[in-house]
């Protein structure tokens, strides 16, 4: 993409920003609105009801009406709060789960920037989430804020850690920490796919198959707790805490934390579909190939990456729409006493497959 | 080394979502461990007795409402009782049957609130919403008959404010026919998921002695493994006419008288009073809904303490009468307020989120407990 718009503009800043914004307006502040309305609907029709009928056609509209509210409302900072951590707490969170969408390869000609240590920075920058985190509650200075940043903090960091393993695991089955050569290495039909143990034939294949499906349930998992979803959502848990890490923000500030809330389910469930589910590969050729038109493919590839992203984020909401939430301590169980042998284990028989 | 802490002090509500109401929480927290919790209460007081003292006794009954406005036809049936003893009235059997079937549908309507923002306290949403559609069936029932959706009026000294709607009994059969289902969705929904189980079972266990020294009544009670119910042992009404069995908690998940047990003995009530319904509603008998009562009566001097099983427990009231048309005083022993006293020990030692756990397994109310 950078080199495409260095190309057209003939400048190189120009181009770099102009690759850094696009994936942005194009795609996920889009999103972002429509995923907003989306949770409701899926929630109003799980719940026998209607959700927002009133903005437009079925009401489409609701979410920038939200928005709208959102920015006319007064902006309210807490006397008591620490003002400069306050004010800049939102930003963070907002710029550190907005800039993972720059490695993500959308399709093979649509990438933000395709740097070769894709998924070490994913971990790095999504580590800023929880500074943000912990700046927001500690600066609010509301004891309910305290609490639910101390357990977002003591949970995102926990939950890393699965999540970093299998993200390693991935890495040496698949020789590279590049997004894009990632799903380039699982082209052509969904047997390729990783979750069916990667594009190499052979009796590797066979017995990786148990063991991707149970990386990808383990990464699924804490994924879900490091965007802070229910059955982990006990950071904001609405009936204990009020909402927690951000009970004190109003106005354009809370919806900065929301966005990136929706922005985060997305980031992950592409991360998912990207290392496990072939990223933006058609699961049997594309339209374009038959055809003989070739410009069509990078959009099949586009459709194809936001339907995977897409379903796991419906997944996400299904979820939190259905389970009650895990307390704190049976939260830290399950991460320490579960999930990380499960994938330390993982990691350890894909590490001897891949040897031999 | 051993770090320097500090206990601090959270003050949890009135205003916080999952109070049920306008409770004050005084929480003294040593990280998320609960060391101490004191309640404060009388947010919503309204005077309730001392207004009595000032009306006659017909004139008392819209008040009984607004208790445990979640269950008004057991609080406005309570009070009803309890005037007829003081008065020796008998009133028509027409009138007895009606008042138990609305008195069963209000215990069901009010343990689906129970139930329902039980699971909202835990965290899961979906399941209010289904307990409040169905809730909202038997208001729609209630409403046809008695004109309101909350605070009936509806059961008076003597009688009831009119009588039923033409479409009471085809519609109550209705519901028990499309309710019967619903309560295994349920527990499928909620009451058999792991991790509810998990949030629920073996926090805040109330042993039965302990249950019994603090005069606990009602739901709360049987969880600990009494039998005991006012409709069984201190029968009223015309409730021992009724085939119907008390459920007890097991400890089916844990220890008898934990949180789940507490949710789940209301989950067994439901079945238990729309059996009482069923056989009541074919044996509605023609007649009158009003007996012979002056519009000001006079009972003569004496005291009375009547009780009735509310969805909660034990409402009981003790009137004073001197003889003349207004009670000299009306004291509510309101179920909700007794068994919050058992609070502050349930919680000690659990964590923050188990408070939420246990306050919402007690069910209280607060307009019941503050008056």
């Amino acid at each position: 993409m950078y080199e495409f718009l260095q190309n057209i503009t003939g400048n190189q800043i120009v181009a770099y920003f102009i690759a850094a914004a696009l994936p942005l307006f194009l795609f996920i502040l889009p999103y972002a609105l429509l995923a907003v309305l989306a949770e409701r609907k899926v929630s109003a029709h799980m719940q026998d009801r209607l959700g927002p009928m009133r903005v437009g056609y079925h009401g489409i509209l609701q979410t920038l009406a939200d928005i709208l509210k959102l920015i006319q409302k007064e902006d309210i900072i807490p006397a008591a709060a620490d003002k400069k951590l306050f004010i800049s707490a939102p930003y963070l969170i907002f710029m550190s789960s907005f800039a993972v969408f720059a490695v993500i390869p959308f399709s093979s000609f649509f990438i933000g920037s395709s740097i070769d240590i894709g998924l070490f920075y994913i971990i790095a920058i999504s580590g800023f989430v929880v500074a943000g985190i912990l700046m927001g509650s500690w600066a609010s200075n509301n004891k309910y804020s305290l609490l639910g940043g101390m357990r977002s903090a003591a949970q995102i960091v926990s939950y890393e850690i699965p999540t970093a393993i299998i993200v390693l695991t991935m890495v040496m089955l698949t020789g590279s920490l590049n997004l894009k050569t990632i799903t380039e290495q699982q082209t052509d039909f969904f047997w390729n796919w990783n979750i069916f143990g990667g594009a190499d034939a052979g009796i590797s294949k066979i017995v990786l198959i148990p063991l991707m499906i149970a990386a990808f349930i383990i990464i699924f998992i804490s994924m879900l707790a490091e965007v802070n979803r229910t059955p982990f959502d006990i950071a904001e848990a609405e009936s204990e805490l009020v909402s927690g890490f951000h009970t004190e923000y109003s106005g354009m500030r809370f919806a900065m934390f929301f966005l990136a809330e929706y922005a985060n389910m997305l980031a992950v469930s592409l991360i998912i579909s990207a290392l496990f589910f072939g990223g933006y590969n058609s699961p049997f050729g594309y339209l374009g190939n038959s055809l003989g038109v070739h410009w069509l493919i990078p959009i099949e590839q586009i459709f194809w990456f936001t339907l995977k992203g897409i379903t796991f984020v419906f997944l996400q909401m299904v979820l939190r729409w259905t389970l009650p939430r895990l307390r704190v301590d049976q939260l830290m169980t399950v991460c320490w006493k579960y999930l990380i042998p499960y994938s330390v284990a993982i990691l350890l028989i894909v590490g001897f497959i891949t040897v031999l | 080394m051993a770090l320097k802490t500090e206990e601090m002090v959270l003050n949890m509500g009135p205003q916080h979502p999952s109070t049920h109401g306008v409770l004050r929480l005084e929480l003294k927290l040593e990280g998320e461990l609960v060391r101490d919790v004191k309640p404060h209460i009388g947010y919503l007081h309204r005077c309730f007795e001392k207004h009595c003292e000032a009306m006659n006794y017909h004139q008392i009954v819209p008040y009984t409402d607004r208790m445990d406005y979640l269950a008004s036809m057991s609080n406005n049936f309570g009070y009803a009782v309890a005037v007829e003893r003081l008065l020796g009235l008998e009133v028509p059997e027409r009138v007895e049957y009606i008042r138990v079937i609305v008195a069963e549908l209000q215990r069901i309507a009010s343990h689906l609130v129970a139930l329902g923002t039980y699971g909202v306290d835990i965290g899961a949403f979906t399941p209010f919403l289904y307990c409040f559609r169905d809730r909202e069936k038997i208001l729609t029932i209630f409403e046809e008959t008695s004109g309101a959706r909350l605070l009936y009026n509806y059961i008076w000294v003597g009688g009831l404010a009119q009588d039923i709607h033409p479409d009471f009994v085809r519609k109550t059969k209705e519901f028990i026919k499309y309710f019967r289902p619903q309560i295994e969705d349920l527990n499928n929904l909620l009451s058999y998921n792991k991790i509810f189980i998990e949030r629920t079972a073996n926090i805040g266990i109330l042993p039965k002695d302990t249950a019994i020294n603090y005069g606990i009544t009602g739901p709360v009670l049987r969880a600990s493994g009494v039998k005991w119910d006012l409709r069984k042992n201190d029968p009223y009404s015309i409730y021992n006419k009724f085939d119907f069995n008390i459920p007890v908690g097991e400890g089916k998940m844990g220890t008898v008288g934990d949180s789940w047990d507490r949710y789940y003995v209301r989950i067994l009530e439901l079945e238990e009073s729309l059996k009482i319904i069923e056989q009541a509603i074919d044996g509605i008998p023609e007649g009158d809904v009003k007996a012979a009562v002056p519009r000001r009566v006079k009972p003569p001097k004496a005291t009375i303490y009547s009780r009735t099983e509310n969805p909660k427990g034990e409402l009981g009231y003790f009137i004073i009468s001197d003889g003349t048309a207004n009670p000299f005083r009306v004291k509510v022993r309101a179920p909700s307020f007794v068994n919050m006293e058992v609070f502050g020990e349930l919680c000690k030692g659990h964590l923050v989120a188990d408070v939420i756990t246990i306050l919402g397994s007690l069910d209280i109310v607060l307009g019941e407990i503050d008056r």
